[in-house]
Formats: structure tokens, sequence, C-alpha cells
């Protein structure tokens, strides 16, 4: 009986599998990206000389070689801060490669190094946000319980409830949030990127902004229910039903209505 | 019932003509396998056999799994012990019905047997005596014929229809608890109550909102009333945003109802209810995400897009000694989707100076 | 052994039928006769997911608590320790996180719902393509279309138990929708609600009308239903032997116990199954319902869809100067809601309903009609059935767009634009379309009971020529392609007598012969004996 039912586990096992490592793969992901911005913390002059260079180089024929912006193209940068320039080059965002609704996450340009650079100068030009530590994103001391209240408050309206994604007007959208690292979710909620609105400290505080991280990792345990069909709602289940178990159905109705050879 | 079999003879109902060609009645009946070949029966037999057998191993697998599998905290085991009892279902039932669809599919009788159709009008005889009887029925009872009792009938209606009343009318009556609908018109902000965070209900500096930002905010002291807490909440909730004061057009009569580029609207979406709350800082669009009506921020959130047709109403503000963000009154009309009396609850601001009594018209 | 058994089986019966005579219906309904078709079946998936439902549900009732009151919840689900919520929520999570195999029996009864109605709809479909809601068949058509409206409402109440974010959030719409209607609907919203929204009262009531009225109402007419099949005999599709007369089939006992029994299984099995590998309703993602919040993908169940794709739809400006919301002598009338609301789904259901006899009238036909139609035959019903699907659709996507944006990379306000102009325009290019195919359909049919099969063979002729070999139709063959009735537009009486007088119901026939000559003006005859005959005797002078 016990071995019969290890069977069953076998057969069910790639999709535990499949979703074990999914997590596994973030869960890397995410330990790789705070030891960087760890290290983008200690800034010196060389960094911002380096940062400087870079940016004449790849960012000053929109922003300026001043940073000061140009109109109708390119915000100013003087002011955002390293948080800023650690999400928007960090996720790919920037530089940005092609005008669209919104500007895309891709595989980032630059190296860490580079990226903790170009953080260093535009910090220097004007008092920002700075980028997170390692402690105040990491997950295993936030609440998810306390994150979950605010992410559904305050993100789930766009991200979907458990961080999915969804539609925003005219094309931009809110971006899935499950393969995004936890220094940058907090970098986002600090400066507030593109169409996001801004979650300065006072209004989600560093704890809070812990706990909604904490929220999110939770999610990689996948749903007890097994495929979370994308987590987007009734529209995916509703198809997966006419598809699936419909369609599964009409299929044996076709065997049962033939006749036997 | 005449059921006859089918052989090649056309029976009389195969003779009917349809364009001037005649029905060429049952086509010939073709046998099976397992009908000659008695080794493709035996085969058929022990295929239907082996499928019964899946059932029976799918019950084990799933009363095992029940017994053997511990649930813990995790998510894992949980998913875990459903699939496998699921599958154990999912086998014990497919087993049986692919079995015993075998069976009758290669086993038992597959040749077509034709059965007489009658037309459902009954006889006429049959409907005569039915008529007649019912005739026999009134002329009794004094309904109509020749001894009709107006009287009766009459009464007898009235009193039938107005029995449901005695049931159904206390019964709505109760269920709309105190039916004061006029409930709709006010909220449970008032002058100088604080607008507080959502949900953990702490107050706002102006400071704190930078621009850029939105906060969800509920009114000071929701989270501590006693009772219609979820109620209040649903028609109080605002959100609160900060544009660059350069980007706002302060709507006219409204010029001291925001406070330096901070400004808060209801967050009960005009069309049909739903809390609006996608706000994009960039456009000063906010999106509702379940019909999508659009409304422009910085410009008194009028409709842009979608089925709303009014704009958001907006929460007069001011900022208090301490610095925090308070409500200069209620709303001055009715938050949400609109209703036949909207407008009869529409006040002129009429809390603006009543701080302690919440009662609109 | 057996013989002791035979005889024991033999008392038994006979117990029984001394005291109710049941003999006599065993010997009526044992041989019944079905016919064989796949698409026969589909009504019985219905059937069955309802019969999964009462299962699944009453094992639900075990665990649910139907009632508002707040509770803290404190169980083994890490991202809800210490929240707020109601116990019908809290009751949920612990039947899904704290009962072995309880999670399993809310999807099965979940992914059942959702088979239920889908499988409703489907059976609508073919009943409707093949004209089987035609006499005798019209009220239990009407029976079925009641059904369909019961399931939407079971379906519905029970989506909202839960009392989640997700589904109060379609409360409110509800909420919303139901106070717009003029002058009494502020009273209903109260009535339902017992108060202002949300209420404490609203999830017992949901409770009782989704495990008591809806289902007992749906218990009783699926008795009417079968009864009503019983009655008139299945109907079957044409094939030589089959005619309005008879009915060609399998005994009901033992081939249809085993084919019909065995197929609950297997619907039990394959919903077994999918609930097994795929979440469904995921309420501990949504959270416990709370006014304020809301997340991306705010939708209903896909059979409510169709009414948030036309929320969605309606324009609260029409062409950015005409408001879709008046206020008249002080009182406030929304259009924005009232037309995707109420009254389209209202046109669309009851146009649905009175179709047998909308039909009826063109056709003018008094008899029963037992024999199934091919589509292709009807190619004004196809036409407005395919139309009446495309338009569901269109507004079942527009409930979708923002899924549909997010996956495609489009704009949501571009495809809500495109519906706007689709919802008019697509109906219209499917019953033209449809139509077209089969006119088409029917050509070729006629092609091939006048000319044969092509054999693929060629053959050369004396003098040079090559034609492909023709193979004549076996009297089987052509019989279904032939044995439809040619049906001509209504011919009316005039509208004076001789007298001059003017004839009542005049109108009402010119109104027939309308509809008739939508119906019938344009239309492929099948082929005669004689065009037939006509034919052949040319291909002999080849």
């Amino acid at each position: 009986m016990n071995a019969l039912a290890r069977h069953r586990y076998h057969r069910a096992a790639p999709v535990v599998l499949v979703l074990l490592l999914l997590g596994l793969i973030a869960g890397i992901a995410a330990a790789v990206s705070t030891a960087s911005s760890a290290e983008a913390t200690t800034a010196t002059a060389d960094d911002v000389t380096e940062g400087q260079k870079l940016f004449a180089a790849n960012c000053a024929s929109c922003h300026g070689l001043d940073a000061q912006g140009t109109d109708g193209v390119a915000p100013s940068l003087v002011g955002v801060g390293a948080a800023a320039v650690d999400f928007q080059v960090g996720t790919g965002r920037m530089p940005m490669q092609a005008s669209g609704p919104q500007a895309i996450a891709k595989r980032p340009q630059f190296s860490a190094e580079e990226i903790s650079q170009l953080a260093a100068y535009v910090a220097s030009l004007g008092a920002g946000p700075a980028v997170p530590t390692a402690e105040q994103v990491d997950p295993e001391l936030g609440d998810a319980a306390n994150g979950m209240e605010l992410f559904r408050t305050n993100c789930a309206m766009c991200h979907g409830s458990v961080g999915g994604g969804g539609a925003l007007t005219q094309g931009k959208y809110a971006p899935n949030l499950w393969e995004t690292t936890p220094t940058h979710i907090y970098e986002a909620m600090l400066v507030g990127p593109q169409s996001m609105p801004v979650f300065n400290d006072a209004n989600i505080d560093p704890e809070g902004k812990r706990d909604i991280i904490a929220f999110l990792k939770a999610q990689d345990e996948g749903s007890p229910g097994g495929l979370r069909l994308g987590a987007i709602g009734p529209v995916a289940e509703g198809m997966w039903g006419w598809l699936v178990a419909l369609g599964l159905i009409i299929a044996s109705t076709v065997w049962i209505g033939a006749r036997s050879s | 019932m005449s059921t006859t079999e089918n052989p090649t003879e056309h029976g009389p109902e195969g003779s009917e003509k349809q364009n001037g060609f005649e029905n060429p009645g049952l086509p010939y009946h073709r046998p099976r396998r397992a009908d000659v070949d008695p080794k493709a029966d035996k085969k058929a037999e022990r295929q239907v056999a082996a499928l019964f057998g899946v059932s029976i191993i799918g019950t084990i697998v799933a009363i095992g799994s029940y017994m053997a599998l511990d649930m813990t905290d995790e998510i894992d085991s949980i998913r875990f012990v459903n699939m496998a009892i699921g599958l154990g279902i999912f086998l014990a039932m497919i087993g049986i019905g692919l079995g015993a669809i075998h069976w009758a599919k290669t086993l038992m009788r597959d040749h077509e047997m034709v059965e007489e159709r009658h037309a459902l009008r009954s006889s006429d005889e049959g409907r005569e005596g039915a008529i007649q009887n019912l005739k026999d029925g009134v002329e009794d009872s004094g309904l109509g014929g020749v001894k009709r009792r107006p009287v009766l009938v009459g009464s007898m209606l009235t009193a039938l229809l107005a029995a449901p009343l005695a049931l159904l009318w206390p019964q709505i009556g109760n269920m709309g608890a105190d039916w004061n609908i006029s409930n709709f018109g006010h909220t449970m902000w008032r002058k100088g109550m604080r607008l507080t965070r959502d949900p953990d209900g702490t107050p706002i500096k102006a400071s704190d909102v930078t621009i850029g930002s939105a906060f969800h905010v509920i009114p000071e002291g929701l989270n501590e009333l006693e009772h219609h807490k979820i109620e209040e909440k649903a028609k109080a909730v605002v959100l609160l945003l900060r544009l660059d004061p350069r980007d706002l057009n302060l709507q006219p009569g409204r010029e001291d109802w925001s406070f330096d580029g901070i400004i808060a609207f209801s967050k009960i979406c005009t069309h049909v209810g739903c809390p609006v709350a996608l706000y994009e800082q960039q456009t000063h669009h906010l999106l509702c995400p379940c019909h999508q009506s659009t409304f422009d921020v910085a410009n008194g959130a009028k409709v842009v897009f979608g089925p709303a047709k009014r704009p958001l109403p907006q929460l007069p503000i001011a900022v208090d000694d301490e610095g925090y963000i308070v409500a200069q009154s209620d709303f001055h009309e009715p938050i949400g989707p609109s209703y036949w009396t909207r407008l009869h609850d529409t006040s002129d601001g009429l809390h603006a100076d009543d701080d302690t009594e919440g009662s609109s018209h | 052994m057996g013989a002791r058994l035979d005889s024991a089986a033999a008392g038994t019966a006979n117990y029984i039928d001394e005291r109710t005579s049941i003999g006599g219906f065993v010997k009526f309904f044992a041989r019944k006769l079905f016919p064989d078709h796949w698409s026969f079946m589909l009504g019985e998936i219905a059937l069955y997911s309802f019969v999964v439902l009462l299962l699944s549900g009453v094992f639900l009732t075990a665990f649910f608590v139907p009632s508002m009151t707040i509770v803290e919840y404190d169980g083994p689900l890490a991202t809800m320790q210490g929240v707020e919520m109601s116990e019908a929520f809290a009751s949920t999570l612990h039947m899904s996180f704290e009962v072995p195999g309880g999670l399993l029996m809310r999807q099965i009864h979940h992914w059942a719902a959702l088979l239920f109605t889908a499988a409703i709809v489907t059976h609508m479909a073919r009943v409707f393509f093949t004209g089987a809601f035609r006499k005798p068949r019209e009220l239990n058509w009407l029976v079925g279309f009641t059904l369909m409206i019961l399931s939407l409402a079971a379906g519905f109440s029970g989506y909202s138990l839960p009392d989640d974010v997700l589904s109060g959030n379609g409360l409110r719409i509800i909420e919303g929708v139901t106070r717009s209607i003029p002058i009494v609907g502020e009273y209903i919203s109260y009535w339902i609600f017992g108060g202002e929204f949300p209420g404490e009262i609203l999830i017992p009531r949901l409770f009782t009308m989704h495990i008591l009225l809806v289902p007992g109402l749906i218990l009783v007419l699926i008795a009417l239903h079968l009864f009503l099949v019983f009655l008139h005999k299945h109907t079957q599709y044409p094939g030589g032997g089959r005619t309005h007369k008879n009915v060609v089939g399998l005994p009901l006992f033992p081939v249809y116990t085993a084919k019909a029994g065995g197929f609950f299984f297997v619907v039990f099995g394959i919903v077994a199954l999918v609930a097994a590998i795929f979440t469904i309703n995921p309420v501990w993602n949504y959270g416990p319902y709370d006014p304020s919040p809301v997340s991306a993908g705010t939708q209903p169940d896909w059979y409510i869809l169709f009414v948030d794709g036309a929320l969605r739809l309606m324009p609260g400006w029409l062409f950015d100067v005409i408001p879709m919301e008046w206020e008249i002598w002080g009182y406030t009338l929304s259009w924005n809601l009232l037309v995707p609301a109420l009254i389209l789904p209202g046109l669309f259901f009851g146009f649905l309903a009175l179709y047998p006899w909308i039909e009826a009238w063109a056709t003018g036909d008094r008899g029963e009609k037992h024999v199934l139609d091919r589509p292709r035959n009807a190619p004004v019903r196809t036409g407005i059935g395919v139309a009446l699907i495309t338009f569901y659709v269109v507004l079942v996507m527009e409930g979708s767009n923002d899924i549909i944006a997010n996956l495609f990379h489009l704009s949501l306000n571009d495809l809500t634009y495109f519906f706007r102009i689709g919802i008019f325009v697509l109906p219209a290019l499917a019953f033209w379309i449809t139509r077209r195919i089969c006119f088409g359909l029917q050509r070729k049919d006629r092609e091939l009971v006048l000319h044969g099969k092509e054999t693929g063979r060629i053959v050369r002729h004396e003098h040079g020529e090559y034609v492909e070999v023709h193979e004549p139709l076996t009297d089987e063959e052509r019989w279904v392609l032939i044995q439809h009735d040619d049906i001509a537009p209504l011919e009316i009486e005039p509208e004076f007598n001789d007298r001059g007088v003017r004839r009542k119901g005049y109108r009402w026939d010119r109104f027939k012969q309308w509809l008739s000559r939508i119906y019938f003006e344009k239309r492929i005859s099948p082929v005669t004996a004689e065009e037939l005959a006509e034919a052949q005797h040319e291909h002999g002078h080849h």
C-alpha cells in the first residue's frame, strides 16, 4: 500500500521538482544580487570618476552630459539617488533601446561593478535614496503576513494578488515580480520608477518593505493546489476548464460513441 | 411498446419517401471481432477486468495516501497529499468508467433496435373525456355553469392573492434592516478628522507625502469602530496623492481643497463601486481594474476612458497644527456608483461645519 | 448457490412489485432505446458534473462555516498569521490547509462547477444547431434554458461564499448594478444585503441559496427535463431506416446502463485528475474580504465574464459628448450600468428562450420533428447560432482584455475600442460567413448526389479526353444528403376577402411571412429523384 503510494509520488514528482527548481534558481539569484548590492554601498572617489566616464559614454546622449535631462526625452537624474540607478540599470531597463509604452526589463548591459560606479556618480550629483543593505532586503527577517496586508493594499491592484503582473493603460503594464531580486523590489518601492508611484519610508517603512519582500518570497513555494496557471485569476481557470476538463471529456464521448471494430 | 430486431427487411417506417427517394432502411449490421472470434471476445473480457483492476488500485492509492502521508505546514506536503489522493480518486473512477464502457462496446449488443414513436397528442376520446370531467368539476363546484357562485369565486381569488403577503410582507420587511437608504449619501469623514494609513490607521503628515507618492487612506478611528466598521470602510476609503503643484489644475470652487499638490479622492469607482487604485504617477491617471474606467487626477479626476461617467468625488483636505493631513468635511456628494435618488443625497458641503452629527438630508 | 441467489432475487422482486407494481415500469424502461452519438452525451456531462458537485459539496458543508463573524487567523499558513478575517474565510483556509484531501474536494467542487456550466452551454449549442428544440420539445428547451440560468446562480452564489477579496469585489459590482435599477434599486440592495454593503448577513443568506434553494430547484428541473426526454424519446440523426416516427438505438439496460453509467465515472475521474493537478480559486492569494484592496485580474468565473465584458465595453460618454448617465427631474438613470448588466443580458437570454417559437413561426410547420437537422441544411439558424456565439465571445474577450493585453503586449484601451466596434460588426460578419459556408456545403452535397464521389482514378476515353471516374453513392449515403425538407417561404392569405373585408390576424401573418422570408427566401433545395434521373441520363450520354 505504501509502496503504491510512493509510486504515485514519483509520477507527480516532476511538477513538484520543477517548482522546487524554480524556487532554487530564484533563491540563488537573490543571494547573488544581495551580495553585489552590499558591495555597492561602499563608493569611493574612484568609483565616481569611473561612473562619470560610463555616464558620458552611455547615458549622456539622452540625459545630458550634466545629467540635467532633456525635455520630452529623458528626465533629470539629479537627486534620484543610487537606488534609482541600481534599479534601472541593474534590471536592464536602462539604457533604453527602443521607445515604447514603457522601458522593458532585459539582460543588464553593465557588470555589477560598473553599475555601482554609475550609481556612485549619480548619487554624487544630489542626495537621493541609497541602495538598500543586504539586511534590509533579507526575506528571512520579514513578516510575510504583514507583507500580505501591505502588498494587497498598495501593490496587488497593479501587480496582481501575488505578484503575477497585470495590465495598465495604453499598453503599459505592471511586471511580474517572481523573478525580481529583493534589492530591486526594494529600490522600486523607494524610487517609483516610470508609472509606479513612490512608496517612501513614511508610507511603507523599511520593515514593511522587507515584509513585502518576504510575502513575495513565500510565493516561491508555489500553490498547495498544484500548478497555479499563472496565478492570474478566473480567466485562466476558465480557459483551462474548457480546454482541458471539457476537452478530455468530449474526447472520451467520441470514443464512447464510436462503434467498436 | 413494440421493439423489433432489425434484420434486413424494412419495417413500415422504412418505406417513407422524401424528395422522391425511398428511405433505404437500416444498414446491414456488421458483426464485431468479439462477436465472431472467441479469442477477441476473451481478450476484451481480460481488458475490461484489467480496467476494473486499475480502479481497485486507485482506491488503494487514495486511501493509502490519506493514511500514510502526513500534512505539515509545508506547502509542498499539502500539495503532495492532495495530488496523491486526487490521482487515486482519478484512477478509482476512470477504471470503472472505462471498464464499463469497454464492456458495453465490445461485449454487449451493438445491434441496433427500432422502436415506434407515437404522437404525443392524446386520443380524441381521451381529450373529450378530460374536457367532460373538467366541465363536471366546474359545474359541481359552482365555479361556472348553471349554478355559478361569483361571490365565492371572487372572495376566494382575493384571499389567495392576498395570503402570500401575510408571509412575504414581514419576511421581506425584516430583511432590509432599517431601510435607511439615505446612508448611501454620506460617509464617516468629518471636519478635522485625520487621514490615516490603510490598514494600520496611523496619521499622515503632509511632509510624508512626497511627490509621486500614493497613500491608501482610511479615516482616523475607523479601526476602533464597534459597529459597521466594514460598511464605513467600504464608503470612506480614500486615495491620497501628491503631484507637482505645477501639474495640478485646481477645479473652480475647489481651490482650497488640496494642499501644495496633495490631493485626496474617493477610492470607490463612480461606475459600479470597485476600488479605483491603479495610479500611474507619470500620467496622473487612475485606473479601475474591474472595468477600466480611467480618471485624470490632474484635472479633478474627470473620466478620460471607460464606462464611468462622473469624476471621483474629491475629499477636501487641510493640514492641522501638528502638520497632519485632516479632512475639511465629508464628501460633498455621495461616493460610489449612481443610483436613483443620488442627487437628493448630494449636499453642498453641509458637513463642513458639522463635526458631531453625520446626517445629510 | 446460484439457484438460491436467483430465488432470493425473485422473492425480493415479488415483495417490491406487490407493493408498488414496479414491474410495469421496469418492463417499460429497461428496453427503452437510445440512439448512439457522441454529441448526445453533452447533456450527460452536465448531469454528472452536477452529481459530482452534490457529492463534493456535502463534504465541504462539513467544514465550511457560513458566518461573517471576525476571527483572527491561527493556522499553518505563514502569510495569514494574525490576520483578521470572517469565519467563512477562516474555515475555507482550515479545510484547505489542515484537512487532508480538503483542498482537493474544494478544487473538485470548483472545477466541476466550471465544467457544469460549460457542459450546459455546449449541450445547448448542440440542441440549437441540430434543431432538437422543435416540436414537441419546445417546453423542454425552456426547462433546459431555466437550468442554464440556475447554474449561473448556483455558480455565482458559491463563488462568493469564501468571502475573499476577489469575490467580495464581485459582490460589490452586483450591489452597484442592483442600486442602478430605477426607483426600487436602492431598496432591493438593502433587501439583499440586509442594510448597507457588505453587511454581516450576506454569507449566510448566500449559503442557504447555494446549498438549498438553487440546487433544490435544479434537481426538480433535472427530473422534469429527463422525464420529458423519456416521454418524447430521444431525437436521432438522419440515416437509413430513421424517420420522424421511430427511434433506432440500443436499449437502456444493459447497454446504456453500462455506457452512461460508466461515463459518470469517466467524468468524475477527469474532474479529480484536473483538481489534483491544477489550482483553482486560490483564496489564500486574494486574502479575506476588505473593501479597500483589489487586485489586477479581478474577474468573475468564466460564465459571468460576459457581463463583466459588457460593463467594460459600454462607454460612460458616447463619442465623448453624450453622457450615459442621465439626470432627469432630480433622479439619476445610469444607462452605463442598466444597458450592459441588465438590458443586454435580458435581450440575449430572452431571444434564446423564445427561439423555438420564432423559428416555428417562420416555418409554419406543425409536425413533430424527431430526426435532427444537419446544421448546413438550416443556414439561417446556423448563422444565427454562430452570430450569438460570436457576440458572447466578444464580450468574454472584452472581459479578459487586461489579461489579453498583458499576454500579447497590447493596449487594453485599443482592445476596448476594437471590441466596441466588433460587438456590432463581428456577429453580423459571422452570420454572413456561416450562411455562405452552409450554402457551399449544401451545393457540395448536391454535387455528390448528382455526380457521385471522386475516386481518384483517371481514365482516358477513346477520343482522347481524360476524365476522373465518379462512383455513385450508395442508397444509404445518398439518403443522408437528400432526406431533409425543402421549406419554402410562407404563403399567406390575402388581406381582404372577396367581400372586401379586412381579415383578422393579417398583420400577424405578415410578420410571420417576413420572418419566413428571412429564413427561406434564399435556399438550396435537396436533389429530387427526377433531378438525379436526369443527371444519370446525361452521364449515360457521355
